[in-house]
């Protein structure tokens, strides 16, 4: 395409935008919409994401041991935890060490620990931390098959129902966010069908003398592009304002939260390429329904 | 041959049989006049011509396109050949003379040199040189025809369509309209005009294809309106 081709189609298709007030603005608006939820969307998924990796990286693995397991065996199973791959830290408790924290933790309820000295339920225990979340469970499992352990515990739940509320959001945002895309898409092939049907001498001579299908259909697409990548601005602005604030207010509570860099390139993308979408889908609906080329 | 034509029909979906067995040719350079009453398939028959219809059965070709093996996409290939020209004019309103012209090259993406010296040329052509800035509403309906006529001619099409050009004006801007075809006729291009206008016909004697109910009543050279 020439340059002054390019030219052409644009300025006609910002005329359009123009000349179709308030139906650009309504498609603007709607597409806005959609875009600021799929924004906030994005950066609660993001920063649940985000947490819940924190938590997994933060997680130890309790080896609880066997009762009657012997000072030699435990020093043995030291030496085997500290040989494992991606352990980070080895940590031992003796029973008397956990029982002395219990007490110190629970003081209000002393009379709960009444002749446990005497008699101590709790058995030894290692805790290790890994260098590589991802290997918790594996890990866990290695060491839960060795005869001295008694049980190996991590915080798989709490890991796995961060994980559930992101999958659970990711699903409302699926449903709300198609439903207003739908809305938005619809307004869009309205407005261009206005421009399309101001239009329709032009296009009949065009047609008439021989202008190429794309040549036609060029300053459509580009209208439903601006409108998408105009709805996609305005809520990109608002977000990145709307989390500024939210990371400096958080920050004074020292709250793990995602910096404002780190998010600011998946907004983006995910923003522009959906309301570009959005655009050229609509106005690509209206072609085909009111353009016979 | 610029049009060739064989057992041609056209059956619209609603069942009508708006042209049936169609068989003529038309030579590279021709004035033919295309008569018959309304509804005897003239309009059909010319927008088969530029692909605003398609053909539901038989053989055509025009201006080298072979119909038969015709992609859709190519269609504004085949227009670039063809200029059209009707009884409304079809001007854009809110161009001026000279940017209507311009706008048929403009669209095809002509460089802007080519389209200043060939809207000047064609302005003298029609004489409307004195007209370039004003709108078509300011202008007679014989000066907007004559404007629609330049801008059919913007691209130098090979063959020239005029449906009805003359069925909205007097005698005397008719007479102006004719005789602008004739010139462009004699410069080399090939001109096939539809008309109800039976002074024009036998005073400016043409080869006259009549269409009746479909069919091609006569091909006669140098014809008249009424069949003798």
């Amino acid at each position: 395409m020439k340059l002054r081709t390019l030219r052409r189609h644009l300025r006609d298709a910002f005329r359009s935008f123009l000349r179709n007030g308030w139906m650009s603005f309504a498609s603007v608006a709607t597409v806005a919409i959609t875009l600021f939820l799929v924004g906030v969307f994005i950066l609660a998924a993001l920063n649940i994401d985000h947490l819940a990796r924190q938590t997994e990286s933060q997680v130890e693995i309790s080896i609880y041991l066997k009762m009657d397991t012997s000072q030699d065996e435990i020093r043995k199973i030291e030496a085997d935890l500290n040989n494992l791959p991606h352990v980070h830290s080895v940590r031992f408790v003796p029973r008397e060490e956990g029982l002395a924290w219990l007490k110190e933790t629970y003081a209000d309820e002393a009379d709960l620990f009444v002749g446990l000295d005497e008699d101590n339920p709790l058995p030894d225990a290692f805790f290790i931390k890994t260098d590589e979340p991802a290997r918790t469970a594996e890990l866990a499992q290695t060491i839960q098959s060795w005869p001295q352990v008694e049980t190996v515990r991590y915080a798989q739940e709490e890991v796995a129902k961060l994980l559930e509320i992101t999958t659970v959001i990711r699903q409302i945002m699926l449903v709300v966010v198609i439903g207003l895309a739908l809305t938005a898409t619809f307004l869009i092939s309205n407005t261009i069908k206005l421009t399309i049907v101001s239009r329709r001498e032009e296009v009949e001579v065009m047609r008439l003398v021989g202008a190429s299908k794309w040549y036609i259909r060029m300053p459509y697409f580009i209208e439903g592009a601006l409108i998408g990548l105009l709805g996609a601005g305005i809520p990109l602005l608002l977000l990145v304002y709307l989390y500024q604030q939210y990371v400096e207010n958080t920050e004074i509570l020292s709250m793990s939260v995602l910096s404002m860099q780190s998010v600011t390139v998946p907004l983006i993308v995910a923003l522009f390429g959906i309301g570009l979408l959005i655009g050229i889908w609509g106005s690509l609906s209206s072609i085909r329904k009111f353009l016979r080329t | 041959m610029l049009i060739e034509m064989q057992h041609v029909f056209k059956t619209y979906k609603n069942g009508v049989v708006a042209l049936s067995d169609i068989t003529l040719s038309i030579d590279k350079g021709e004035f033919v006049y295309l008569i018959g009453p309304s509804g005897a398939g003239k309009s059909t028959w010319i927008k088969l011509l530029y692909r605003e219809e398609l053909p539901s059965k038989g053989k055509m070709l025009v201006n080298g396109f072979d119909f038969s093996r015709f992609k859709s996409r190519h269609t504004h290939r085949l227009r670039r050949t063809i200029g059209v020209v009707f009884q409304d004019y079809r001007l854009i309103e809110r161009l001026t003379v000279e940017e209507n012209i311009a706008f048929a090259m403009e669209v095809v993406e002509a460089p802007a040199r080519d389209i200043r010296r060939r809207v000047n040329e064609l302005l003298y052509l029609v004489g409307l040189k004195a007209h370039a800035k004003r709108f078509p509403r300011e202008l007679s309906g014989g000066e907007q025809q004559r404007v629609a006529i330049a801008r059919a001619l913007a691209n130098k099409p090979e063959l020239l369509i005029a449906d009805e050009p003359t069925g909205n004006l007097d005698y005397e801007n008719s007479l102006q309209i004719i005789k602008l075809l004739e010139e462009i006729n004699l410069q080399g291009t090939t001109v096939v005009m539809a008309t109800h206008d039976r002074d024009i016909v036998n005073r400016f004697r043409r080869r006259v294809l009549e269409l009746s109910e479909g069919r091609l009543l006569r091909d006669e050279a140098k014809g008249v309106y009424d069949r003798q």
